[in-house]
Order: C-alpha cells, then sequence, then structure tokens
C-alpha cells in the first residue's frame, strides 16, 4: 500500500512530537473550505485565527480568560481518562461548582475575602466531587459503565439550574433567571489591571501543577496510571484499582467544579444558565490533544483559547461566523484522535504490496 | 377531562417522535456495539440540511433527503473512527455531535446571518388526521412522520430478531471474534447498522425541522439525542421497550407544557429530570445484569 509498511512499534520522538502539528496542518486544510465557502481568504482568516490575537495585548489577555475555565476541566479530564475512568461529566460538574460558588458568594458578606475564596473554592470542589460521587459508585460497586451516566447528569445538572433560577433565585427586581450578585469579599481579584484576567487563572494554574506532580512524581499517580494502562494487570499487581477508580472521578469532579467557581466568582457574580461555553465538553478535546499529560492540556487549552479568541477576531474583520471557532475545535479533535494512532507505529518503506 | 387527557395524549405522541426515531437509531447502532454519542449533533445539522435544502428547492421531499443524507454521512464518518481505525467510541461520538454542531451553527449564521425572526417554511410537513369525527381525533391529529415512527418500532423489531440480517448484527455487538469466527464481517455490519441508525436519527431531525416547527433554530435538538440514549437503555436495547421509553419521556415533557400553560405552581424542570434519574436508577438496578450489548464501546480489531 503507497509503497510503505507501518510497523507496530512505539514511533520514534520526532514523529511524536510532530503529530499534534500535522494534526494542526490537516484540521486547517479542511476547515480552508467553510472560509471560503463564507467568502474569505483561507490565509486571511488563518493569520485572524492564530496571529493576529498575539499580536494585541488585549487579545492576549483574552486568551488568558478564555483558557482559565479550559484548563480546570481539561485537567479535570485528562486526570480521569488516565485512569482509565470515561468522565463525560466536567460540565454538569462544573454547574455544581458554580451552584455551590453562587450560594457561598452571597453568604460571606461580613468575611475577609481570605477567608471568603478559600471557602467558596472549598465548597465548590466539595460540590463537584459529589455531582461525581454517583456515577463512580456505580461504577466501581456495579460495574454500570460511566459514559452513560455522566452524560445524563449533564442534562439533570441543566435543569437543576434552571430549576434555581426561575425558582428561588430568580431576581426579584429584574425577573431575570440569575441568582443574586455574590459579596464583594466573594469576588475574584484581578491580576492584571483592566483586563478579565482574575484570580480563577492562578487556581487553573496551581491546579494543573499541582495534579502533574501527583500524577508523575507519587505512588498514587503511578498506581493510577497503571490502572489507566491495564485494569487487570493492576489488579494483579495488588493495587487496589477500585479505589484509585473512585479517587480519580472524585478529584475530576472536584476539579470541574472550581472552573464553576472560577467562572462564577471571576466573570459573572452570579449564576446564570448559560455560565458555561460547553467548557466541561472542550475540557475533552483539550485532554485528548494534550495526549492525557497536564503540560500537553495546558498548552491544548491555551491553543483553544486562541482559536476561541480568534473566531471572534475573523468575525470582525472578515465577516466569517464566529462558529467556525467551534468547528476547528471539533475537527481538531476527531484530525489529532485519528493522527495520535501514528503514535504506536514506525513507517518502513516497503516493495512488496501488503496482502490484505 | 376528555380537553385534558385526549390532547396530552396528541401532544405525547407529537413530543415523542424525534426522541422514538433517534433512539431506534441508537438501538441499532449499540446492538451492533457502536455507541453512537454524535446523535445529538446528528439531529441537529439533519435538523438543518432538512431545513436549507426544504427552503432552496421548495421541495419537503428534497429536504427530507437532505436530513436522511446527513444522518448516514455522519454516521459513517463515526464508522471511519470507531469501526475502521478502532478508535475510542465515546470521544470520537462527542467529537462528532461537537463538530455537526458547530457546522450547522456555523451554516445558519453564514446563511441567514443574524436574522432577528427566524426564517420559515412557507409549508410544513402536513398532519394525518384519522379517526376525524369521533373523540380520538385529538390524539390522532398527528405529522406522517409520527406514524412512520410508530410503525418502525415493530419493523425495527422485526429486522433484529426475525431476520438473519438481525442475528448477525447482535451477534457482532455480542461477540464479534465469534462472529468474526462464523464468516461474518464484522466490519461490514458495523457500518450497515451505523447507515440504518443515521438514516433514522436524520428522520428524527427532519420531523424537528420540516414538522413540528417549520423553521430551525439553535436549540432546536435541546437535548433530545442525550434523550435517546437515556431511552435506549431504559428500554432495554429492545425497540417495543424503547417505544414506552420515548412516550414515558415524551409524556413527561407534554405534562410539563400543559400544567405551564395552565399554570399550575409545579417545579416543572423536576418533571423533566425525572425520566433521566429513573434511567440511572434503572441502570443501577439492572447493576451487572443490565443486557448492555456485550461489545459495546469495544473496538473490533481483526488479527492477522
Amino acid at each position: 500500500m503507497f509503497g510503505f509498511k507501518l510497523d507496530r512499534a512505539p514511533a520514534p520522538l520526532w514523529m511524536r512530537a510532530a503529530i499534534p502539528l500535522v494534526a494542526v496542518v490537516i484540521t486547517f486544510v479542511l476547515v480552508s473550505v467553510l472560509t471560503i465557502a463564507a467568502g474569505a481568504n483561507p490565509l486571511a482568516a488563518f493569520f485572524e485565527l492564530l496571529i493576529n490575537p498575539l499580536t494585541r495585548n488585549t487579545a492576549r489577555l483574552d486568551i488568558l480568560v478564555l483558557a482559565t475555565p479550559i484548563i480546570l476541566t481539561g485537567v479535570a479530564v485528562t486526570l480521569a481518562f488516565a485512569c482509565g475512568y470515561y468522565n463525560i461529566g466536567a460540565e454538569g460538574q462544573l454547574y455544581a461548582g458554580a451552584i455551590a460558588a453562587a450560594w457561598v458568594g452571597t453568604l460571606v458578606e461580613s468575611l475577609s475575602p481570605w477567608l471568603a475564596i478559600p471557602l467558596m473554592l472549598l465548597v465548590g470542589f466539595i460540590a463537584g466531587a459529589l455531582w461525581a460521587l454517583v456515577p463512580a459508585l456505580l461504577k466501581v460497586r456495579l460495574k454500570v459503565d460511566e459514559v452513560v451516566t455522566t452524560l445524563l447528569l449533564n442534562s439533570v445538572m441543566l435543569f437543576i439550574v434552571s430549576a434555581l433560577l426561575n425558582g428561588p433565585w430568580r431576581d426579584s427586581e429584574s425577573g431575570w433567571p440569575q441568582s443574586p450578585t455574590i459579596a464583594t469579599a466573594a469576588q475574584f481579584p484581578q491580576l492584571i489591571e483592566r483586563s478579565r484576567v482574575h484570580f480563577g487563572l492562578l487556581v487553573a494554574l496551581v491546579a494543573a501543577v499541582l495534579i502533574w506532580w501527583l500524577l508523575t512524581r507519587t505512588r498514587f499517580g503511578l498506581e493510577l496510571r497503571a490502572v489507566g494502562k491495564n485494569r487487570d494487570a493492576a489488579q494483579f499487581l495488588g493495587i487496589r484499582v477500585n479505589r484509585m477508580v473512585l479517587s480519580a472521578a472524585l478529584l475530576s469532579g472536584g476539579i470541574a467544579g472550581l472552573a464553576g467557581v472560577g467562572e462564577v466568582a471571576g466573570m459573572q457574580y452570579h449564576l446564570i444558565e448559560s455560565l458555561s461555553n460547553s467548557f466541561g465538553y472542550t475540557g475533552i478535546i483539550v485532554a485528548t490533544l494534550g495526549a492525557l499529560t497536564i503540560p500537553g492540556a495546558l498548552l491544548a487549552a491555551l491553543f483553544l483559547a486562541l482559536i476561541s479568541r480568534g473566531a471572534l477576531s475573523a468575525s470582525r474583520e472578515l465577516s466569517v461566523p464566529v462558529y467556525l471557532g467551534d468547528v476547528i475545535q471539533a475537527t481538531l479533535l476527531l484530525v489529532m484522535l485519528a493522527t495520535l494512532l501514528l503514535d504506536r507505529y514506525r513507517i518502513r518503506r516497503s516493495d512488496t504490496p501488503r496482502s490484505a | 377531562m376528555e380537553d385534558f387527557l385526549l390532547p396530552l395524549l396528541g401532544a405525547t405522541f407529537r413530543i415523542s417522535t424525534p426522541i422514538l426515531l433517534g433512539a431506534l437509531g441508537e438501538t441499532v447502532a449499540e446492538r451492533a456495539g457502536v455507541l453512537n454519542l454524535g446523535i445529538e449533533g446528528t439531529m441537529l445539522l439533519s435538523a438543518f440540511s432538512g431545513f436549507v435544502v426544504a427552503q432552496a428547492t421548495g421541495s419537503l421531499l428534497a429536504g427530507l433527503l437532505a436530513a436522511l443524507l446527513t444522518g448516514v454521512l455522519l454516521n459513517l464518518l463515526l464508522g471511519v473512527l470507531a469501526v475502521t481505525l478502532g478508535l475510542n467510541q465515546h470521544v470520537s461520538g462527542l467529537g462528532i455531535t461537537l463538530l455537526a454542531t458547530g457546522l450547522a451553527l456555523f451554516g445558519f449564521r453564514l446563511l441567514y446571518g443574524g436574522a432577528s425572526v427566524p426564517p420559515k417554511l412557507d409549508e410544513a410537513l402536513p398532519q394525518l388526521t384519522l379517526l376525524a369525527g369521533t373523540p380520538l381525533e385529538p390524539v390522532f391529529s398527528q405529522y406522517g412522520i409520527t406514524y412512520i415512527a410508530l410503525l418502525l418500532v415493530p419493523i425495527i423489531g422485526w429486522l433484529l430478531y426475525r431476520t438473519a440480517f438481525g442475528l448477525r448484527l447482535r451477534a457482532v455487538g455480542e461477540n464479534p471474534e465469534a462472529a468474526d469466527t462464523a464468516g461474518i464481517n464484522v466490519y461490514l455490519l458495523r457500518y450497515l447498522a451505523l447507515i440504518i441508525g443515521g438514516a433514522l436519527m436524520g428522520l428524527g431531525g427532519a420531523f424537528l425541522s420540516l414538522a413540528q416547527l417549520g423553521a430551525f433554530t439553535h436549540g432546536i435538538v435541546n437535548g433530545r439525542g442525550w434523550v435517546a440514549i437515556a431511552v435506549v437503555i431504559f428500554g432495554n436495547w429492545q425497540p417495543r421497550k424503547v417505544l414506552v421509553g420515548a412516550l414515558l419521556f415524551g409524556g413527561l415533557q407534554a405534562l410539563q407544557l400543559r400544567l405551564q400553560a395552565q399554570q399550575v405552581p409545579v417545579p416543572y424542570e423536576l418533571l423533566l429530570a425525572l425520566p433521566y434519574l429513573l434511567t440511572i436508577v434503572a441502570i443501577a438496578f439492572a447493576g451487572r445484569n443490565a443486557s448492555y450489548p456485550a461489545a459495546l464501546l469495544k473496538p473490533y480489531k481483526r488479527e492477522g
């Protein structure tokens, strides 16, 4: 086939490094069809998407703002997937954290921010972990597959948010479905003046470093990844598999919950239904693009945030619908999934035709 | 009572239709061992393409075909990723939902701009009223697709349980290695299952834009694909029970709309969330004994 042969063996290092680049190039070739359909020169569109946001300071800061929630959901999903636990529920867990933040945030009027903010983060983390608890227990106790249960709980969570916002939390003055504004003490400080970059970014980076350390530098992380690689072998080696899966699921839910806290306390100052722009699902893209490593997830989150910001530029400058960003992110996910297969092979020239 | 129950029943059938179609499509795919999390986006892009083609050509039939074709194409894409390449089924499926959703919204913005009034079809698919003039008329005033969906329940059941094709398809979903040894082409059958499933999902999307709404909006599918996935589990992967599940989900939604319209103070979100919770409880109770197709989520790699 094509005069090449694929051998099943670990790919050479240069190829591993090249895989994400190849995926990006293929993705942009594919979506150039859409920019042409929108009447824009693909090269001009790619300039707006990838380069232009990096040349202006305000846009660079926007990228950090956009990256904040998806670093957290990306780390959350990476952690769960690394343990072989397919948590599709980061979206719901994010909202669980957001509900907690919107609730605690209104109770801490009299506290100092030094207390109010850690308290909110803690409760948000616990809320996210609790929302992840049921599917995790079903998984370890009854061997119920987690993909569907975590996915369905996302829908349930949206109904809960809607019930809260249209019921007890409805704004009594304006009638808008939004929760009361959180206390000033609970609002995240800005990290950079005259920008929306908030304390949540620091939370995200600290969480990323901690989880990176946990996964790569501790026995716990080693065991967690062993379970993800081969559950039976891990069991055989005496690793308490169920315990690892449960820990990974709860940590993952908690971290996703922190993303919700950040969006409430750093961006909106109250809970609204459209708080998350599918950040939970984007976390799955981030984790996959990052090849289930934390440094990879960080880079991927920044790159996806760049594309989101770039899509805004492209829509302003070239009238390309802003949803181009969503299409690129999804295409990149699928292309990356496929190109990651190359990671398992070495390419060799061959003169013999491959037998079927 | 008559003014309440009969229209409620009629609304139940109407609201259940897209859920039922999606769930039947998902059932066929899962029976062959492929979980299709692309369903939510597939229904959306099908609703969109059906609407656009119907508007451009003035032919509802052309729109219907476009919707079916969209469903089939997206399922073929899932086939390439999850069957041929053997990638993670859930991540591939979610990727397809994200891609199809992005494409639908991109296309809608491109074609209709920021139109404040959503464009409507001049004429939506017609209703077919049976038993006109009898008290049962409100139950049997339905779109043609609703009757088709109901007819598809025994048809899919027959296909899965009474034909050699269905036997092979289920074998592929239960034990692909054994099926392969018995000379069944696992890949081909999974593709065929996806094609059938895609057409059904496409029909479900078409129902929303070409019949029920006669228009396209961003939120037209609004989680119905995820509902369909719950219904499949609830229905134990059997078409007849899937119908029961779809009617339950649809019925609670119809009830909720009615109660809201009559301003009955019920936290209606809880009514809507109820079937999801019931599904999770049902899975929990079935636990290990749940009749999941055994090879669901497992890519098949032919050795040698």
